[in-house]
């Protein structure tokens, strides 16, 4: 059948941008493809997993579960968006090195955008709470302990108090 | 890529429904937890789409005219946890729907799809059932309501007519009333997995909390569509709130349900499940009607 084309116009990372896509590609295979935002990872591309979790309004959504045409009108986040005006890492990006919490780095770019929606929330979350928030994230190598406390961390900070497990 | 064959968009009810007459083959896309998965399985592989989500007005809770509780169907599970009405009348919907898969399915995922796709494990599913959803469909000639017990056909499959969509869920004032409820999901994880059992009870107990006035009681994955306990809830209606009632009514269930062996789990443990749940939530909901059980 004859390929079916679509003008797509959405906030990325804070710039207006617009292109055609493919209706039958996936929001993570125009953000990798077309954007270049190679942040956005593909691993089981069926919802289960969390490595291409991108913000959408604010929210975290599995981009690989997402048509592309539907990011029209959209404010679109990717962990390129967290970088600062001169390459500087957001408070949270630097809590996931000081706690360890990278070792491959696949999971680590959907699990840092599903904490910058749960801090953006500003509320003091019990640990259940927490580890309920972060549930829809798979990572094969750390163990989760060290996500984590980077998370707890930083949600602490951002709240202005101490840390109660120092 | 996904294997779609074409893609129509629908930006308002009535494009949607244009769309469904046009395209008779093609099938609803609403936010594609179910859909494009399985589409990536093959089992939707090659089929044209039309996608609804971009509908707003689809979006949201609300009190209408007749004062039911209307959900928009395209609301997202996250988004019915966090709303206040949802959370002052039906909190308990909104805790169901909380146990959805993860984070990121609970803001994609939509009560509609949720009710649409005919799975029994589906957790909106029990809630709505206990408290007797009303099911608007919109089609070329209108819309029409159906209760949500009518609405279940068979294992995957609803009621819904080749021109319509599903445009909104009510709950109707008679249910929520002076109504509180519990909902247990029995999964094997905590998160990420489909429920082995679900149990949802609601009840309304009389002005000095001292008899059940009304107790309902519905299960998902007891039968291949989600389903009532009519026996149960009978032998605990306009009896007296004690330990008693909740033990003869939690073993009621058995009468009504009759879950058989699978791989997933045995007849003997869905039994004792069945029963364990519909004493717990029962327990539950009488605490949050502000009433007390005894021993
Ligand atoms: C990783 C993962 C975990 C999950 N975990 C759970 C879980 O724990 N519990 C659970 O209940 N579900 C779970 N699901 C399933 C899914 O998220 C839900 O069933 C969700 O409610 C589907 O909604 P949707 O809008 O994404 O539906 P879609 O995929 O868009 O549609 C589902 C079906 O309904 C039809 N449809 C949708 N909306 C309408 C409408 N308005 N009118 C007519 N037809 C319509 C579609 O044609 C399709 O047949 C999970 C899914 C994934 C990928
Ligand atoms: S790649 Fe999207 S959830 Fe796994
Ligand atoms: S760091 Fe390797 S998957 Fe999480």
């Amino acid at each position: 059948m004859a390929k079916q084309f679509k003008e797509v116009h959405f906030n990325l990372n804070g710039r207006d941008v617009t292109t055609v896509v493919d209706v039958r590609a996936s929001l993570t295979d125009m953000l990798r493809g077309d954007f270049r935002m190679t942040s956005v990872k593909k691993g089981c591309e069926v919802g289960e997993c969390g490595a291409c979790t991108v913000l959408i309004d604010g929210e975290a959504f599995n981009s690989c579960i997402y048509l592309a045409v539907w990011a029209e009108g959209k404010q679109i986040l990717t962990l390129e968006g967290l970088m600062g005006p001169n390459g500087e890492l957001s408070d949270i990006q630097k809590a996931f090195i000081d706690e360890t919490a990278v070792q491959c780095g696949f999971c680590t770019p959907g699990f840092i955008l599903t904490a910058t929606e749960i801090l953006n929330a500003g509320v003091e979350y019990t640990d259940d709470e927490l580890r309920k928030l972060l549930s829809g994230h798979l990572c094969r190598c750390t163990g989760y302990e060290n996500i984590f406390r980077a998370v707890k961390k930083t949600m602490y900070q951002r709240l202005g108090k101490p840390w109660p497990e120092g | 890529m996904y294997d779609i064959k074409a893609l129509y968009e629908a930006d308002s009810v009535q494009d949607a429904v244009r769309l469904r007459l046009e395209h008779p083959e093609a099938q609803i896309i609403a936010g594609g937890s179910d859909v494009l998965v399985q589409m990536r399985e093959g089992k939707r592989a090659g089929k044209e789409l039309i996608s609804i989500y971009m509908i707003d007005a689809l979006r949201g809770v609300t009190i209408d005219g007749e004062e039911n509780i209307r959900i928009g169907s395209l609301t997202s599970f996250s988004h019915i946890t966090k709303d206040p009405i949802i959370r002052k009348y039906i909190n308990v919907l909104g805790e169901a729907v909380d146990m959805v898969g993860g984070p990121q399915i609970r803001n994609i995922g939509t009560i509609g799809g949720n009710t649409c796709n005919g799975v029994t494990s589906a957790d909106s599913a029990s809630t709505l059932h206990a408290w007797e959803a009303i099911v608007e469909l919109t089609g070329q000639s209108g819309t029409r309501r159906v209760p949500i017990k009518d609405f279940y056909l068979s294992a995957g499959k609803v009621d819904i007519r080749p021109d319509e969509i599903q445009t909104a869920i009510l709950i109707p004032k008679e249910s929520y009333e002076n109504t509180y409820g519990y909902y247990f999901k029995y999964a094997m994880r905590n998160a990420m997995d489909i429920a082995t059992t679900g149990c949802s009870v609601n009840c309304r107990l009389s002005p000095d909390k001292g008899t059940f006035e009304r107790v309902r009681i519905a299960y998902g994955v007891a039968g291949p569509v989600p389903m009532r306990a009519p026996r149960a809830e009978t032998a605990a209606t306009g009896q007296p709130v004690s330990r008693a009632t909740v033990e003869r009514f939690a073993l009621t269930v058995l009468e009504d349900i009759h879950p058989r062996d699978s791989w997933r789990a045995s007849k003997a443990l869905r039994q004792h499940i069945a029963v364990e749940l519909a004493d717990r939530c029962l327990t539950e909901a009488v605490k949050r009607c502000g009433g007390e059980i005894d021993g």
